[in-house]
């Protein structure tokens, strides 16, 4: 009992405690503040890649691109763990608009609407079809116009001075001519003069914001056939680039990747005797996280960087805490030799500082989170103050996707944060406390003793 | 008369240096069961050094200290913790009381240190009593809920003197109670002393003041760390 009751007093007398719990305060606000951001871009940029891609791509990275796809992709279609699939052409070519001097070199992406928004997450990044999104190929005012869905980017200036997109309320009309480079199965440029289609005119229909530089800038979406036709993968032995896969839900990933492989494996095994059976070598079955590796990968290795640095700080935190509580308890040792002159034991006194440690800490951290949390609510709202009043960003939004400041607070995460702060405080308070119980009381009693 | 404590042999030095400051040089000392003994010494002679190694809050290089028949270095810990908090008191030349309690929970600490939490709140109403009683004897009854800076030395010796009477020891140690005191306080800190010994209570008490040891039933005298 007198532990605890001392516990309180001294925490209530001393105004070196509020230091103290300053310290474990501040510490905690960041660690908060910054996990919490770091974790929420992570998670956010993590998830514009799976939505861009779906769960599992079977891709080459030849122009040519794969035959016998139908067959496969009707193979996968039959197993269970399979929700949905998604073949596509991916290439580059060459975008202009009629009368025009410019002409920019962009990716081309053709999809079959319906078959791409069961894949991935493609619907959620259109604009004027997004209540649509199966019928994002036909330009609302004129559905006879063949369609194209344009990477938000690659559109003249869509945004306003603090960088948000804006649209009109109607999607403007008008043309953008693509041209691309018709491949044979060998890799050579195919000959002109047949029935080749290399440049077609399409008409504006929707904009794609995937909130992934690399996709927003450079990617065109326009329908599955003409993308074939145009790079030269239709014909007698039609290709493909890529087909992406979706799996059911509950499905594990890696181990439906893994089935994925296998089925790839048999599949090529049983046409290798076919015609252009070469092309199906180069195809590689990978999950979406494999698939974007690079581009997830820095953002990860950053996030185990602010991680680690925050350990430093962890450590520094937890040194300042045990300084402050040396120093107070030090300041204490004539009240450990009167405890233990009266026949308090060694344990006691420990224990008595240990729940000083854990008010402070828990106080401190309380104090800390509560804060990190109120900032982080309001973390948009004092963004948009500050740019409002100063035209300060915290992160110019003309150079990072992202719309808003993560601030999803995970419990687990401040629950971590919480108890880790007050474990520091304890063990901050516990050497300096041993030390001092172990004294003799003669000793300890010592006044200026330090 | 019974021994309640007794002192063998005690050798106690402390470094100082290269060299080693010998301050009890085989000490004897007995004390009996009711009596009031005074030591008197230079200061520096080792008194406080003396008194603290019998009340088991320092240990001797040599000899032993024998507390009512039992060798308090043979004790374990626990036992060692019980010996200080039941069978003596304590009462210092600088008070000693802590800061951040009031008179009256300075003075049940001992009480409340002895007991868990559960022990506590049975004994609670107890313990606050008899150390309001206490309190009330020494004449501190108004003061019971001010902090000790709040009261004078003459005042916090007294309330130091029924914390360490409140878990009724058998053996009083007292180092310079008046020692900082003006001889008039310093006489009335005498009397609460004396009118305990005339209840039966065993006192040993440092003093380098001659007319405070007279008061006492036996004075010693410590010099060259002996008893003379
Ligand atoms: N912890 C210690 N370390 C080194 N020397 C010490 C220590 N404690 C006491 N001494 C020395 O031992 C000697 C005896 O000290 P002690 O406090 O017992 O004297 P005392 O008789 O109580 O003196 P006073 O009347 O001034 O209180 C002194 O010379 C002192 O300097
Ligand atoms: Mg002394």
């Amino acid at each position: 009992m007198y532990k605890l009751k001392l516990a309180i007093r001294y925490f209530l007398r001393r105004r070196i405690t509020s230091l103290a719990v300053v310290a474990v305060a501040l510490c905690v606000f960041i660690v908060v503040v910054v996990m919490t951001v770091m974790n929420g871009l992570v998670t956010e940029f993590r998830s514009k890649n799976h939505n861009f891609v779906g769960d599992c791509v079977i891709s080459t990275d030849s122009l040519v691109g794969f035959p016998y796809y139908a067959e496969f992709i009707a193979e996968l279609d039959k197993q269970n763990f399979v929700a949905a699939t998604s073949g596509a052409i991916r290439s580059f070519g060459l975008l202009t608009q009629p009368n025009a001097e410019w002409n920019l070199g962009v990716e081309i992406m053709g999809i079959n609407a319906a078959d791409h928004i069961g894949a991935t997450g493609f619907a959620k990044t259109l604009h004027y079809h997004a209540l649509d999104p199966e019928n994002v190929f036909i330009p609302s005012y004129n559905p006879t116009l063949a369609g194209c869905v344009v990477g938000i980017d690659l559109m003249p200036s869509q945004r306003n001075h603090s960088g948000e997109y804006y649209h009109n309320p109607n999607p403007p009309s008008y043309k953008l001519i693509i041209s691309c480079f018709p491949l044979t199965p060998r890799g050579g440029l195919a000959k002109a003069g047949t029935d080749l289609v290399n440049t077609l005119s399409f008409s504006y229909s929707d904009d794609t914001q995937s909130g992934l530089v690399k996709v927003d800038g450079r990617v065109i979406y326009v329908s599955f056939e003409y993308a074939q036709k145009m790079c030269g993968m239709s014909g007698e032995t039609p290709r493909i680039s890529a087909i992406y896969v979706k799996f059911a839900d509950g499905a594990a990933l890696d181990e439906s990747c893994d089935k994925v492989r296998q089925m790839w494996r048999d599949f090529v095994e049983a046409n290798k005797t076919r015609r252009q059976a070469f092309l199906l070598e180069n195809v590689s079955v990978q999950s979406w996280i494999e698939n974007r590796r690079s581009t997830i990968g820095p953002m990860e290795k950053e996030q185990t960087m602010l991680t680690l640095l925050f350990a430093m700080l962890g450590i520094i935190t937890v040194f300042v805490i045990f300084v402050v509580f040396y120093m107070i308890i030090s300041h204490k040792s004539k009240d450990i030799g009167i405890l233990r002159s009266i026949g308090v034991p060694g344990r006691g006194v420990v224990e008595l500082f240990t729940w000083f440690a854990v008010i402070v800490g828990a106080i401190g951290a309380g104090i800390g989170a509560a804060a990190g949390c109120g900032v982080l609510v309001k973390a948009n709202n004092i963004e948009d103050w500050l740019f409002a009043t100063f035209g300060f960003q915290i992160w110019d939004r003309s150079i990072y996707a992202i719309g808003d400041i993560p601030n999803k607070i995970e419990l687990h995460v401040l629950a971590v944060i919480i108890l880790s702060a007050i474990a520091a405080s304890v063990v901050g308070a516990l050497v300096p406390s041993i030390q001092a119980a172990r004294k003799r009381p003669a000793d300890a009693l010592q006044v200026n003793s330090l | 008369m019974t021994e309640i404590l007794q002192a063998k042999d005690l050798h106690k030095s402390y470094k100082m240096g290269k060299s080693r400051l010998e301050v009890l040089k085989g000490l004897e000392l007995c004390v009996n069961a009711g009596e009031f003994v005074a030591i008197t010494g230079a200061s520096g002679s080792g008194k406080s050094t003396l008194l603290h190694i019998l009340g088991g809050l320092d240990t001797p290089d040599a000899g032993y200290v024998e507390f009512d028949g039992g060798r308090i270095d043979k004790f374990g810990a626990g036992q060692l913790n019980r010996f200080r908090n039941k069978m003596v008191g304590f009462v210092f030349q600088f008070y000693h009381l802590l800061d951040e309690l009031n008179v009256l929970d300075n003075v049940v600490l001992p009480t409340m240190a002895s007991v868990g939490s559960l022990g506590w709140l049975a004994r609670r109403k107890r313990a606050r009593k008899r150390a309001a009683e206490l309190l009330e004897q020494f004449g501190l009854g108004e003061r019971i809920k001010h902090k000790p800076y709040q009261l004078s030395g003459g005042e916090r010796q007294r309330a130091a003197i029924a914390r360490s009477l409140m878990n009724e020891p058998r053996l009083l140690l007292a180092d310079e109670p008046t020692g900082n005191l003006d001889s008039e306080t310093g006489n009335g800190i005498l009397s609460v002393l004396q009118s305990l010994n005339r209840d039966g209570q065993s006192i040993v008490m440092v003093t380098h003041d001659e007319r405070m040891a007279e008061r006492a039933g036996r004075i010693i005298r410590l010099a060259d760390g002996k008893i003379v």
